[in-house]
């Protein structure tokens, strides 16, 4: 019974034109960075290596020329905006249907509310993973396509990492399935706010602000964040696909780092336990969600 | 009387010691003079605080008298600037200098003379000072301080061996001085593992290292210039 329930969502889903708003969206912004990239990489590059360019001969083709590298800076611009796109669908799940006034139908079958809420979080974490093999498709593939591949640069805050190319793809698919529980979370919390509103615009809003607040304060570097709410928060814990792109470096000797080790996560214990709390929250929005539905009155 | 003579001797040891160094200078010239370029294969390290990066496949090219370049064709490589000083050819281009004798030292057990090179004012190399540390008996460098008017200063040691007969080392390691690098965290928007509370730790230092190990040259076979505009 789950899983035909699991199906009409789905089906409901891509009968919804906002579903594909998203992926036209990611396809517009997607070609936008792809084409900046292309025509003004260099310039963008010398941003990113903060004037080492005094004390080296940047490698600033070999560091553009490179599909692995765009596909990075895609994730790394995209990925704050994507929890809206995923609120827009996941919002709508309870709200919509209340809205439209067909809930009271759909709890009128022989299923539990329990199931119900499980399906269309189910539902949106499949539209999730399609969304995301879309932004793979056009944003890895099509970026390795159109600039070729080669070493991938990352520039961190306080260094700079370089991976082979042959150590990068195992990376991606990490770190796409990171992406898939981080924005899972979001599905989570959108589905929440959906069960408390009889309306798709309010819980959209309320997602994206809580997405948006959250964002902030861990941008904001002040002592009374950092040191009490600022590791809480999901949305510190959702840039844990990043971790997979710091690779260990065999110890360091002395004053220097030491090469960058192949096939190795640079700290895979804080990868688990970003993994677990956001598990924890996917749980936490869904155990209030389920709890709120099951004693909801359904008038409309 | 004694006192003339005390001067007249001082100052003809200082006169045998200049011609000391400029004789071990020339035959230092002579053997590299042999080289008028060279491609080679080499592993290429980079130890620097802020880069972590793989040991990389290089390809090193030179040509008489001070072209060199310093190439990843398959990957990713911060090249430092200075790098043109990873051999000798900058300062045996220098057409007008003074030797000194800067007495004796020791590199890695090994006795060594310090001669230092002062440019003559028609000198155009770039070179400010070269001190250079001469294993008299092999008639080779173990060691060089290079400062440039342009890139500062760079030190040079090597290690040698198949190629030892042209003066050309089989182990090099350079140092330069790095700048600091950081960005804006609303640039980067990094992932917090805790690695970063671990490195502002850890010994911060303006130096920083390139190791290169050559594995093959291929001698006087011609490099085309291009190779160096690239």
């Amino acid at each position: 019974m789950f899983f035909k329930l699991l199906q009409l969502e789905l089906f409901k889903i891509s009968k919804r034109p906002r579903t594909y708003i998203s992926f036209g969206a990611l396809a517009v912004l997607v070609i936008l960075i792809q084409l900046a990239l292309k025509t003004n990489g260099e310039e963008f590059v010398e941003l990113l290596t903060a004037n080492q360019g005094e004390t080296f001969i940047l490698p600033k083709k070999e560091i553009i020329s490179n599909g692995y590298f765009v596909c990075y800076v895609i994730l790394n611009m995209l990925l704050i905006h994507i929890p809206l796109l995923v609120a827009l669908i996941a919002a709508d799940q309870i709200s919509g249907e209340a809205n439209m006034g067909t809930l009271r139908f759909l709890v009128g079958k022989p299923i539990s509310r329990t199931q119900l809420i499980l399906a269309k979080f189910a539902a949106s974490v499949i539209y999730i993973i399609a969304m995301l093999l879309w932004l793979a498709l056009i944003g890895l593939l099509g970026s390795n396509l159109i600039f070729g591949t080669n070493d991938l640069y990352i520039g961190r805050q306080s260094d700079i990492l370089i991976i082979e190319r042959i150590d990068v793809m195992w990376r991606y698919v990490m770190a796409f399935l990171f992406a898939t529980l981080a924005l899972s979370v979001v599905a989570a919390l959108a589905l929440l706010f959906s069960v408390l509103s009889e309306n798709s615009i309010g819980p959209i809003v309320a997602t994206t602000a809580v997405v948006i607040v959250c964002t902030i304060i861990q941008q904001l570097s002040v002592p009374i964040f950092e040191n009490t709410i600022t590791k809480w928060l999901f949305t510190i814990h959702m840039l844990g696909w990043k971790g997979f792109f710091y690779p260990q470096t065999f110890d360091i000797i002395g004053e220097y780092s030491g090469p960058v080790v192949k096939g190795t996560i640079e700290r895979s214990e804080a990868l688990i336990k970003s993994s677990a709390i956001l598990f924890g929250y996917i749980a936490l929005f869904l155990g209030i969600a389920v709890w709120r539905f099951n004693k909801k009155d359904i008038l409309s | 009387m004694k006192h003339l003579i005390l001067i007249i001797a001082v100052l003809f040891s200082i006169n045998v010691k200049a011609q000391d160094v400029n004789d071990i200078i020339k035959k230092l010239k002579t053997k590299y003079e042999k080289v008028n370029d060279y491609e080679a294969k080499a592993k290429l390290k980079t130890n620097v605080l802020f880069i972590k990066a793989p040991i990389a496949n290089v390809k090193v090219y030179y040509k008489k008298p001070n072209k060199l370049k310093i190439k990843n064709d398959s990957g990713v490589s911060f090249i430092p600037k200075g790098s043109v000083n990873v051999n000798m050819g900058n300062i045996f281009a220098m057409k007008d200098y003074t030797a000194l004798d800067a007495g004796t030292d020791k590199v890695n057990g090994t006795a060594v003379k310090v001669i230092k090179l002062l440019p003559g004012d028609n000198d155009k190399s770039g070179v400010e000072l070269a001190t250079l540390y001469v294993d008299t008996e092999k008639e080779l460098i173990l060691k060089s301080k290079t400062t440039t008017k342009e890139n500062g200063t760079y030190e040079l040691e090597m290690k040698y061996g198949t190629y030892a007969s042209y003066g050309l080392p089989s182990y090099v390691v350079f140092s330069f001085n790095t700048k600091d690098y950081k960005l804006p965290k609303g640039v980067t928007f990094d992932y917090d593992n805790g690695a970063a509370k671990d490195n502002k730790k850890k010994l911060k230092t303006k130096k920083g290292k390139i190791e290169i190990s050559y594995s093959s040259y291929t001698i006087n076979k011609g490099v085309k210039d291009e190779v160096f505009t690239k």
